[in-house]
Protein backbone atom coordinates (compact mmCIF):
# COMPACT_ATOMS: atom_id res chain seq x y z
CA UNK A 1 0.00 0.00 0.00
CA UNK A 2 1.26 3.48 -0.78
CA UNK A 3 1.49 6.32 1.69
CA UNK A 4 -1.40 8.43 0.43
CA UNK A 5 -4.83 7.84 -1.06
CA UNK A 6 -5.31 10.64 -3.56
CA UNK A 7 -6.99 9.03 -6.53
CA UNK A 8 -9.00 5.88 -7.08
CA UNK A 9 -6.84 5.41 -10.17
CA UNK A 10 -3.72 4.88 -8.04
CA UNK A 11 -5.03 1.55 -6.77
CA UNK A 12 -4.12 -1.65 -8.56
CA UNK A 13 -6.73 -4.37 -8.84
CA UNK A 14 -4.99 -6.36 -6.05
CA UNK A 15 -4.77 -3.34 -3.75
CA UNK A 16 -8.42 -2.46 -4.35
CA UNK A 17 -9.58 -6.01 -3.60
CA UNK A 18 -7.38 -6.06 -0.50
CA UNK A 19 -9.00 -2.88 0.84
CA UNK A 20 -12.47 -4.30 0.15
CA UNK A 21 -11.53 -7.53 1.96
CA UNK A 22 -10.14 -5.66 4.95
CA UNK A 23 -13.37 -3.64 5.01
CA UNK A 24 -15.24 -6.93 5.19
CA UNK A 25 -13.41 -7.70 8.43
CA UNK A 26 -14.05 -4.17 9.69
CA UNK A 27 -17.77 -4.49 9.02
CA UNK A 28 -17.83 -7.41 11.47
CA UNK A 29 -16.37 -5.08 14.09
CA UNK A 30 -19.16 -2.61 13.39
CA UNK A 31 -21.73 -5.31 14.19
CA UNK A 32 -20.20 -6.03 17.58
CA UNK A 33 -21.27 -4.75 20.92
CA UNK A 34 -17.85 -3.22 21.57
CA UNK A 35 -17.06 -1.44 18.34
CA UNK A 36 -13.47 -0.60 19.04
CA UNK A 37 -10.07 -1.85 17.95
CA UNK A 38 -6.74 -0.76 19.45
CA UNK A 39 -5.04 -0.68 16.04
CA UNK A 40 -4.24 3.03 15.65
CA UNK A 41 -3.64 3.84 19.30
CA UNK A 42 -1.37 6.84 19.64
CA UNK A 43 -1.82 8.01 16.05
CA UNK A 44 -3.25 11.45 15.41
CA UNK A 45 -5.59 11.97 12.49
CA UNK A 46 -6.77 15.43 11.44
CA UNK A 47 -10.00 15.86 9.50
CA UNK A 48 -9.39 18.98 7.47
CA UNK A 49 -12.70 20.06 5.97
CA UNK A 50 -12.72 23.22 3.89
CA UNK A 51 -16.05 22.27 2.36
CA UNK A 52 -19.31 21.27 4.02
CA UNK A 53 -19.95 17.60 4.55
CA UNK A 54 -22.18 15.45 6.73
CA UNK A 55 -21.67 11.86 5.69
CA UNK A 56 -17.98 11.86 4.81
CA UNK A 57 -16.86 13.79 7.86
CA UNK A 58 -18.92 11.79 10.34
CA UNK A 59 -17.95 8.57 8.61
CA UNK A 60 -14.23 9.34 8.81
CA UNK A 61 -14.56 10.45 12.41
CA UNK A 62 -16.36 7.27 13.44
CA UNK A 63 -13.82 5.15 11.53
CA UNK A 64 -10.90 6.89 13.23
CA UNK A 65 -12.45 6.55 16.66
CA UNK A 66 -13.26 2.87 16.19
CA UNK A 67 -9.59 2.30 15.43
CA UNK A 68 -8.61 4.23 18.59
CA UNK A 69 -6.85 7.08 16.79
CA UNK A 70 -6.81 10.56 18.30
CA UNK A 71 -9.09 12.69 16.17
CA UNK A 72 -8.88 16.40 15.53
CA UNK A 73 -11.70 17.97 13.57
CA UNK A 74 -11.00 21.08 11.63
CA UNK A 75 -13.53 22.95 9.59
CA UNK A 76 -12.72 26.11 7.72
CA UNK A 77 -15.60 27.91 9.37
CA UNK A 78 -14.49 29.10 12.80
CA UNK A 79 -10.77 28.60 12.12
CA UNK A 80 -7.99 30.95 11.08
CA UNK A 81 -8.81 30.16 7.45
CA UNK A 82 -11.60 32.72 7.78
CA UNK A 83 -8.90 35.21 8.81
CA UNK A 84 -7.12 34.48 5.54
CA UNK A 85 -4.64 31.76 6.51
CA UNK A 86 -3.35 29.86 3.48
CA UNK A 87 -3.49 26.09 2.93
CA UNK A 88 0.29 26.03 3.32
CA UNK A 89 0.28 27.68 6.74
CA UNK A 90 -2.61 25.52 7.88
CA UNK A 91 -0.76 22.40 6.74
CA UNK A 92 2.46 23.43 8.45
CA UNK A 93 0.56 24.08 11.66
CA UNK A 94 -0.80 20.54 11.52
CA UNK A 95 2.71 19.23 10.87
CA UNK A 96 4.01 21.12 13.91
CA UNK A 97 1.26 19.55 16.01
CA UNK A 98 2.33 16.12 14.79
CA UNK A 99 -0.46 14.72 12.63
CA UNK A 100 0.09 11.18 11.36
CA UNK A 101 -2.61 11.50 8.74
CA UNK A 102 -4.70 14.27 7.25
CA UNK A 103 -8.10 13.68 5.73
CA UNK A 104 -8.78 16.60 3.44
CA UNK A 105 -11.92 17.87 1.73
CA UNK A 106 -11.44 21.00 -0.34
CA UNK A 107 -13.36 22.84 -3.02
CA UNK A 108 -10.25 23.14 -5.21
CA UNK A 109 -9.46 20.18 -7.46
CA UNK A 110 -5.98 18.91 -6.66
CA UNK A 111 -5.83 20.24 -3.09
CA UNK A 112 -5.03 16.78 -1.68
CA UNK A 113 -2.34 16.31 -4.29
CA UNK A 114 -0.68 19.61 -3.37
CA UNK A 115 -0.68 18.64 0.29
CA UNK A 116 0.84 15.24 -0.48
CA UNK A 117 3.66 16.48 -2.70
CA UNK A 118 4.57 19.83 -1.20
CA UNK A 119 6.67 18.65 1.75
CA UNK A 120 4.60 20.90 4.03
CA UNK A 121 3.47 17.84 5.86
CA UNK A 122 4.97 14.37 6.37
CA UNK A 123 1.90 12.34 7.28
CA UNK A 124 -0.41 10.35 5.03
CA UNK A 125 -2.92 12.34 3.02
CA UNK A 126 -6.38 10.93 2.33
CA UNK A 127 -8.46 12.69 -0.28
CA UNK A 128 -12.02 13.06 1.00
CA UNK A 129 -13.15 14.99 -2.07
CA UNK A 130 -11.32 17.72 -3.96
CA UNK A 131 -13.47 20.03 -6.06
CA UNK A 132 -14.83 18.23 -9.11
CA UNK A 133 -11.84 15.92 -9.27
CA UNK A 134 -11.94 12.79 -7.08
CA UNK A 135 -13.48 11.15 -4.04
CA UNK A 136 -11.71 7.78 -3.80
CA UNK A 137 -13.20 6.51 -0.52
CA UNK A 138 -16.68 7.04 -1.97
CA UNK A 139 -15.75 4.92 -4.98
CA UNK A 140 -14.40 2.21 -2.67
CA UNK A 141 -17.54 2.13 -0.56
CA UNK A 142 -19.69 2.05 -3.70
CA UNK A 143 -17.69 -0.90 -5.03
CA UNK A 144 -17.97 -2.59 -1.62
CA UNK A 145 -21.75 -2.07 -1.57
CA UNK A 146 -22.12 -3.52 -5.09
CA UNK A 147 -19.92 -6.49 -4.25
CA UNK A 148 -21.90 -7.22 -1.09
CA UNK A 149 -25.25 -7.01 -2.90
CA UNK A 150 -24.04 -9.22 -5.76
CA UNK A 151 -21.88 -11.81 -3.99
CA UNK A 152 -23.22 -11.70 -0.42
CA UNK A 153 -21.19 -13.81 1.99
CA UNK A 154 -18.95 -15.00 -0.85
CA UNK A 155 -17.63 -11.46 -1.39
CA UNK A 156 -14.06 -11.73 -0.02
CA UNK A 157 -11.49 -11.99 -2.79
CA UNK A 158 -14.00 -11.15 -5.53
CA UNK A 159 -13.87 -8.26 -8.01
CA UNK A 160 -16.73 -6.80 -10.07
CA UNK A 161 -16.01 -8.44 -13.41
CA UNK A 162 -18.80 -8.02 -15.92
CA UNK A 163 -21.03 -5.89 -13.67
CA UNK A 164 -22.80 -3.18 -15.67
CA UNK A 165 -22.95 0.15 -13.86
CA UNK A 166 -24.89 3.15 -15.15
CA UNK A 167 -23.90 6.47 -13.60
CA UNK A 168 -26.61 9.03 -14.27
CA UNK A 169 -26.85 12.80 -14.00
CA UNK A 170 -24.44 15.61 -13.22
CA UNK A 171 -21.22 13.95 -14.42
CA UNK A 172 -19.62 17.32 -15.13
CA UNK A 173 -19.38 18.37 -11.49
CA UNK A 174 -19.13 14.92 -9.97
CA UNK A 175 -15.96 13.73 -8.29
CA UNK A 176 -17.90 10.60 -7.34
CA UNK A 177 -18.38 9.72 -11.03
CA UNK A 178 -14.70 10.32 -11.80
CA UNK A 179 -13.42 8.16 -8.97
CA UNK A 180 -16.00 5.48 -9.64
CA UNK A 181 -15.18 5.04 -13.34
CA UNK A 182 -11.49 4.63 -12.43
CA UNK A 183 -12.02 2.13 -9.64
CA UNK A 184 -14.87 0.19 -11.23
CA UNK A 185 -12.96 -0.30 -14.48
CA UNK A 186 -9.93 -1.46 -12.46
CA UNK A 187 -12.21 -4.02 -10.83
CA UNK A 188 -13.50 -5.21 -14.20
CA UNK A 189 -16.94 -3.57 -14.21
CA UNK A 190 -18.41 -1.92 -17.28
CA UNK A 191 -19.23 1.76 -16.68
CA UNK A 192 -21.86 3.77 -18.60
CA UNK A 193 -22.28 7.51 -18.15
CA UNK A 194 -25.75 8.84 -18.87
CA UNK A 195 -26.28 12.60 -18.88
CA UNK A 196 -27.52 15.53 -20.87
CA UNK A 197 -24.66 16.81 -23.09
CA UNK A 198 -24.48 19.99 -21.01
CA UNK A 199 -23.63 17.98 -17.89
CA UNK A 200 -20.82 15.99 -19.50
CA UNK A 201 -17.33 17.46 -19.80
CA UNK A 202 -16.56 18.88 -23.24
CA UNK A 203 -13.88 16.28 -23.76
CA UNK A 204 -15.00 13.00 -22.24
CA UNK A 205 -12.64 10.83 -24.27
CA UNK A 206 -10.40 10.15 -21.26
CA UNK A 207 -13.20 8.47 -19.33
CA UNK A 208 -13.20 4.72 -19.00
CA UNK A 209 -16.92 4.74 -19.64
CA UNK A 210 -19.39 4.57 -22.50
CA UNK A 211 -21.49 7.71 -23.00
CA UNK A 212 -25.27 7.83 -23.42
CA UNK A 213 -27.63 10.76 -23.83
CA UNK A 214 -30.97 9.06 -23.23
CA UNK A 215 -31.76 7.42 -19.91
CA UNK A 216 -34.73 5.25 -20.94
CA UNK A 217 -33.00 4.03 -24.06
CA UNK A 218 -29.88 3.12 -22.08
CA UNK A 219 -31.91 1.25 -19.42
CA UNK A 220 -33.68 -0.72 -22.16
CA UNK A 221 -30.64 -1.63 -24.26
CA UNK A 222 -27.93 -2.09 -21.62
CA UNK A 223 -30.01 -3.53 -18.74
CA UNK A 224 -27.58 -2.33 -16.03
CA UNK A 225 -27.01 -4.25 -12.78
CA UNK A 226 -26.42 -1.03 -10.88
CA UNK A 227 -27.84 2.44 -11.42
CA UNK A 228 -26.01 5.20 -9.59
CA UNK A 229 -27.85 8.51 -9.47
CA UNK A 230 -25.70 11.61 -8.93
CA UNK A 231 -26.69 14.70 -7.03
CA UNK A 232 -27.31 17.76 -9.10
CA UNK A 233 -24.63 20.05 -7.68
CA UNK A 234 -26.40 23.38 -7.82
CA UNK A 235 -23.69 25.03 -5.71
CA UNK A 236 -21.14 24.45 -8.46
CA UNK A 237 -23.38 25.56 -11.31
CA UNK A 238 -22.53 29.00 -12.59
CA UNK A 239 -24.53 28.76 -15.81
CA UNK A 240 -27.81 27.19 -16.78
CA UNK A 241 -27.25 23.58 -17.73
CA UNK A 242 -30.91 22.58 -18.21
CA UNK A 243 -34.14 24.53 -18.69
CA UNK A 244 -36.07 23.76 -15.50
CA UNK A 245 -35.83 21.44 -12.53
CA UNK A 246 -39.21 19.92 -13.38
CA UNK A 247 -37.98 19.02 -16.84
CA UNK A 248 -34.77 17.57 -15.44
CA UNK A 249 -36.70 15.45 -12.95
CA UNK A 250 -38.96 14.15 -15.75
CA UNK A 251 -36.20 13.27 -18.24
CA UNK A 252 -33.30 12.39 -15.94
CA UNK A 253 -34.77 11.66 -12.55
CA UNK A 254 -35.19 8.11 -11.29
CA UNK A 255 -38.80 7.37 -10.48
CA UNK A 256 -41.10 4.45 -9.80
CA UNK A 257 -41.68 3.89 -13.52
CA UNK A 258 -38.00 3.56 -14.29
CA UNK A 259 -37.51 1.41 -11.19
CA UNK A 260 -40.06 -1.01 -12.63
CA UNK A 261 -38.14 -1.14 -15.91
CA UNK A 262 -34.98 -2.43 -14.21
CA UNK A 263 -34.23 -6.12 -13.98
CA UNK A 264 -35.18 -7.72 -10.67
CA UNK A 265 -31.68 -7.97 -9.24
CA UNK A 266 -30.67 -4.41 -10.12
CA UNK A 267 -29.94 -1.88 -7.36
CA UNK A 268 -30.16 1.90 -7.22
CA UNK A 269 -27.37 3.83 -5.52
CA UNK A 270 -26.93 7.46 -4.55
CA UNK A 271 -23.87 8.94 -2.86
CA UNK A 272 -26.02 11.42 -0.92
CA UNK A 273 -27.13 13.99 -0.04
CA UNK A 274 -30.21 13.34 -2.16
CA UNK A 275 -32.32 16.00 -3.83
CA UNK A 276 -35.56 14.12 -3.36
CA UNK A 277 -37.95 14.75 -6.22
CA UNK A 278 -35.17 15.97 -8.47
CA UNK A 279 -32.69 13.24 -9.50
CA UNK A 280 -34.41 10.56 -7.42
CA UNK A 281 -38.01 10.29 -6.21
CA UNK A 282 -39.12 9.13 -2.79
CA UNK A 283 -40.48 5.77 -4.00
CA UNK A 284 -37.07 4.83 -5.40
CA UNK A 285 -35.07 6.30 -2.54
CA UNK A 286 -37.05 4.37 0.07
CA UNK A 287 -37.42 1.12 -1.88
CA UNK A 288 -35.56 -2.03 -0.78
CA UNK A 289 -33.53 -1.80 -3.99
CA UNK A 290 -32.04 1.51 -2.92
CA UNK A 291 -28.69 1.13 -1.14
CA UNK A 292 -28.38 4.69 0.12
CA UNK A 293 -28.19 3.81 3.81
CA UNK A 294 -26.09 0.69 3.19
CA UNK A 295 -23.61 2.95 1.44
CA UNK A 296 -23.36 5.08 4.56
CA UNK A 297 -22.88 2.04 6.80
CA UNK A 298 -20.28 0.56 4.46
CA UNK A 299 -18.50 3.91 4.31
CA UNK A 300 -17.36 3.48 7.91
CA UNK A 301 -15.91 0.02 7.20
CA UNK A 302 -14.15 1.21 4.04
CA UNK A 303 -12.64 4.21 5.80
CA UNK A 304 -11.43 2.00 8.63
CA UNK A 305 -9.82 -0.27 6.04
CA UNK A 306 -8.15 2.67 4.28
CA UNK A 307 -6.84 4.14 7.54
CA UNK A 308 -5.55 0.75 8.62
CA UNK A 309 -3.84 0.14 5.28
CA UNK A 310 -2.18 3.54 5.20
CA UNK A 311 -1.25 3.96 8.83
CA UNK A 312 -0.13 0.58 10.03
CA UNK A 313 2.87 -1.25 8.76
CA UNK A 314 6.18 -0.26 7.29
CA UNK A 315 6.28 1.52 4.01
CA UNK A 316 8.97 1.31 1.38
CA UNK A 317 11.03 4.47 1.46
CA UNK A 318 10.27 5.57 -2.11
CA UNK A 319 6.67 6.64 -1.61
CA UNK B 1 18.64 -25.04 4.49
CA UNK B 2 17.96 -28.61 5.49
CA UNK B 3 14.41 -29.51 6.47
CA UNK B 4 13.58 -32.22 8.97
CA UNK B 5 10.13 -33.66 9.58
CA UNK B 6 9.39 -33.81 13.29
CA UNK B 7 5.71 -34.79 13.22
CA UNK B 8 4.25 -37.07 10.54
CA UNK B 9 0.66 -37.07 9.40
CA UNK B 10 -0.17 -39.86 11.88
CA UNK B 11 1.60 -38.02 14.70
CA UNK B 12 -0.51 -34.94 14.02
CA UNK B 13 -3.74 -37.01 14.02
CA UNK B 14 -2.80 -38.64 17.30
CA UNK B 15 -1.90 -35.29 18.87
CA UNK B 16 -5.18 -33.73 17.74
CA UNK B 17 -7.18 -36.70 19.10
CA UNK B 18 -5.36 -36.56 22.41
CA UNK B 19 -5.82 -32.78 22.74
CA UNK B 20 -9.55 -33.18 22.01
CA UNK B 21 -9.94 -35.79 24.75
CA UNK B 22 -7.88 -33.72 27.19
CA UNK B 23 -10.13 -30.73 26.51
CA UNK B 24 -13.21 -32.87 27.19
CA UNK B 25 -11.67 -34.26 30.35
CA UNK B 26 -10.68 -30.84 31.67
CA UNK B 27 -14.10 -29.43 30.83
CA UNK B 28 -15.83 -32.30 32.62
CA UNK B 29 -13.75 -31.60 35.71
CA UNK B 30 -14.60 -27.91 35.49
CA UNK B 31 -18.32 -27.99 34.76
CA UNK B 32 -19.38 -31.65 35.03
CA UNK B 33 -20.18 -31.99 31.36
CA UNK B 34 -17.96 -32.85 28.41
CA UNK B 35 -18.74 -30.34 25.73
CA UNK B 36 -21.20 -28.13 27.58
CA UNK B 37 -20.43 -24.41 27.49
CA UNK B 38 -17.34 -25.14 25.43
CA UNK B 39 -16.13 -22.87 22.62
CA UNK B 40 -13.15 -23.55 20.37
CA UNK B 41 -11.68 -20.46 18.75
CA UNK B 42 -9.06 -21.05 16.07
CA UNK B 43 -6.50 -18.38 15.33
CA UNK B 44 -6.05 -17.96 11.54
CA UNK B 45 -4.78 -19.53 9.46
CA UNK B 46 -3.84 -22.98 10.69
CA UNK B 47 -5.30 -22.64 14.16
CA UNK B 48 -8.73 -22.53 12.51
CA UNK B 49 -8.07 -25.83 10.72
CA UNK B 50 -6.79 -27.45 13.90
CA UNK B 51 -9.85 -26.23 15.81
CA UNK B 52 -12.06 -27.84 13.16
CA UNK B 53 -10.20 -31.15 13.52
CA UNK B 54 -10.46 -31.03 17.31
CA UNK B 55 -14.20 -30.26 17.08
CA UNK B 56 -14.71 -33.29 14.84
CA UNK B 57 -13.05 -35.57 17.38
CA UNK B 58 -15.14 -34.07 20.17
CA UNK B 59 -18.31 -34.59 18.13
CA UNK B 60 -17.35 -38.25 17.62
CA UNK B 61 -16.93 -38.72 21.38
CA UNK B 62 -20.08 -36.78 22.33
CA UNK B 63 -22.76 -37.71 19.78
CA UNK B 64 -25.19 -34.93 20.74
CA UNK B 65 -22.60 -32.23 19.97
CA UNK B 66 -22.45 -30.57 16.56
CA UNK B 67 -18.99 -29.26 15.62
CA UNK B 68 -20.39 -25.97 14.23
CA UNK B 69 -21.89 -25.10 17.64
CA UNK B 70 -18.44 -25.16 19.22
CA UNK B 71 -16.39 -23.59 16.49
CA UNK B 72 -15.33 -20.04 15.86
CA UNK B 73 -12.36 -18.13 14.56
CA UNK B 74 -10.63 -15.16 16.09
CA UNK B 75 -8.64 -12.83 13.87
CA UNK B 76 -6.12 -11.03 16.04
CA UNK B 77 -4.38 -8.92 13.39
CA UNK B 78 -5.79 -5.63 14.64
CA UNK B 79 -4.66 -6.39 18.20
CA UNK B 80 -1.02 -7.15 17.43
CA UNK B 81 1.69 -5.12 19.15
CA UNK B 82 3.97 -5.13 16.11
CA UNK B 83 1.65 -3.53 13.54
CA UNK B 84 3.82 -0.46 13.20
CA UNK B 85 7.02 -2.36 12.48
CA UNK B 86 5.79 -5.00 10.02
CA UNK B 87 4.24 -4.89 6.57
CA UNK B 88 0.48 -4.43 6.59
CA UNK B 89 -1.22 -7.73 7.23
CA UNK B 90 -4.49 -8.76 5.69
CA UNK B 91 -7.44 -8.93 8.06
CA UNK B 92 -9.67 -11.98 7.97
CA UNK B 93 -13.07 -12.64 9.43
CA UNK B 94 -13.79 -13.26 13.06
CA UNK B 95 -16.68 -15.63 13.76
CA UNK B 96 -18.02 -16.28 17.22
CA UNK B 97 -20.40 -19.27 17.58
CA UNK B 98 -24.03 -18.30 18.14
CA UNK B 99 -23.89 -19.26 21.83
CA UNK B 100 -21.44 -16.38 22.40
CA UNK B 101 -18.51 -16.56 24.81
CA UNK B 102 -20.01 -15.09 27.98
CA UNK B 103 -19.54 -17.57 30.85
CA UNK B 104 -18.22 -20.20 28.43
CA UNK B 105 -14.94 -22.06 28.60
CA UNK B 106 -13.03 -20.75 25.61
CA UNK B 107 -10.18 -22.81 24.19
CA UNK B 108 -7.89 -20.83 21.90
CA UNK B 109 -6.32 -23.05 19.25
CA UNK B 110 -3.12 -22.19 17.38
CA UNK B 111 -0.51 -24.18 15.50
CA UNK B 112 2.75 -22.97 17.09
CA UNK B 113 3.32 -21.29 20.43
CA UNK B 114 6.48 -19.16 20.27
CA UNK B 115 6.86 -15.70 21.84
CA UNK B 116 3.31 -15.70 23.24
CA UNK B 117 2.52 -12.35 21.63
CA UNK B 118 -0.17 -13.76 19.36
CA UNK B 119 -1.93 -15.21 22.40
CA UNK B 120 -1.66 -11.90 24.26
CA UNK B 121 -3.34 -10.23 21.27
CA UNK B 122 -5.99 -12.97 21.27
CA UNK B 123 -6.72 -12.35 24.97
CA UNK B 124 -7.16 -8.65 24.21
CA UNK B 125 -9.46 -9.47 21.33
CA UNK B 126 -11.56 -11.79 23.51
CA UNK B 127 -12.12 -8.92 25.91
CA UNK B 128 -14.06 -7.10 23.21
CA UNK B 129 -16.42 -10.02 22.65
CA UNK B 130 -17.42 -10.84 26.18
CA UNK B 131 -16.32 -12.36 29.45
CA UNK B 132 -15.53 -16.05 29.26
CA UNK B 133 -15.65 -18.18 32.40
CA UNK B 134 -12.15 -19.42 31.62
CA UNK B 135 -9.73 -19.20 28.71
CA UNK B 136 -7.51 -22.14 27.84
CA UNK B 137 -4.87 -22.59 25.19
CA UNK B 138 -4.28 -25.57 22.89
CA UNK B 139 -1.31 -25.67 20.49
CA UNK B 140 0.06 -28.32 18.21
CA UNK B 141 3.68 -27.35 18.82
CA UNK B 142 5.26 -25.48 21.72
CA UNK B 143 8.70 -24.36 20.60
CA UNK B 144 9.73 -22.33 23.66
CA UNK B 145 11.31 -18.83 23.68
CA UNK B 146 8.40 -17.20 25.45
CA UNK B 147 8.55 -13.41 25.83
CA UNK B 148 5.42 -13.16 27.97
CA UNK B 149 4.09 -15.11 30.96
CA UNK B 150 1.87 -17.37 28.85
CA UNK B 151 1.63 -21.16 28.92
CA UNK B 152 -0.37 -23.70 26.95
CA UNK B 153 -2.88 -26.00 28.67
CA UNK B 154 -2.94 -28.61 25.89
CA UNK B 155 0.20 -29.26 23.87
CA UNK B 156 0.62 -31.63 20.92
CA UNK B 157 4.39 -31.73 21.16
CA UNK B 158 7.07 -29.78 22.98
CA UNK B 159 9.86 -29.00 20.53
CA UNK B 160 12.95 -27.33 21.94
CA UNK B 161 14.29 -25.17 19.12
CA UNK B 162 16.85 -22.48 18.52
CA UNK B 163 15.57 -19.03 17.62
CA UNK B 164 17.03 -19.27 14.13
CA UNK B 165 15.04 -22.37 13.23
CA UNK B 166 11.67 -22.13 11.53
CA UNK B 167 8.79 -24.40 12.41
CA UNK B 168 6.54 -25.04 9.47
CA UNK B 169 3.15 -26.61 10.18
CA UNK B 170 1.57 -28.04 7.04
CA UNK B 171 -2.03 -29.25 7.03
CA UNK B 172 -3.54 -30.83 3.96
CA UNK B 173 -6.49 -28.41 3.94
CA UNK B 174 -4.12 -25.67 2.77
CA UNK B 175 -0.81 -27.43 2.01
CA UNK B 176 0.05 -30.53 0.01
CA UNK B 177 0.81 -32.66 3.06
CA UNK B 178 0.23 -33.12 6.79
CA UNK B 179 3.50 -32.58 8.60
CA UNK B 180 5.44 -30.43 11.00
CA UNK B 181 8.79 -29.55 9.48
CA UNK B 182 11.74 -27.84 11.13
CA UNK B 183 14.06 -25.75 8.95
Amino acid sequence: MTKHLLSAGDLSREQAIEILDIAEGMSNVNDREIKKLPTLRGKTVVNLFFEDSTRTRISFEVAEKRLSADVINFSAKGSSVSKGESLKDTAQTLEAIGADAVVIRHSASGAANVLAHSNWIQGSIINAGDGTHEHPTQALLDAFTMRKRIHGAQSPGKALDGVKVAIVGDILHSRVARSNQLLLSTLGAEVHFVAPPTLLPQNASGFKAALHYNLDEMLATEKPDVVMMLRLQAERMNASYFPTEREYARIWGFNAGRLGALKDSAIVMHPGPMNRGLEIDAVTADSPRSTVLEQVTNGVSIRMAVLYSLLSGERSADV
Amino acid sequence: MSARTVLSSDDIDRAVTRIAHEILEANTALQKSGAKNLVLLGIPTRGVLLAERIAKVIARAEPDVKPEDLLGRLDITMYRDDLASNPTRPVTQTLIPSQGIDDKVVVLVDDVLFSGRTIRAALDALNDFGRPRAVKLAVLVDRGHRELPIRADFVGKNLPTSREERINVQLNETDDQNAVVIE
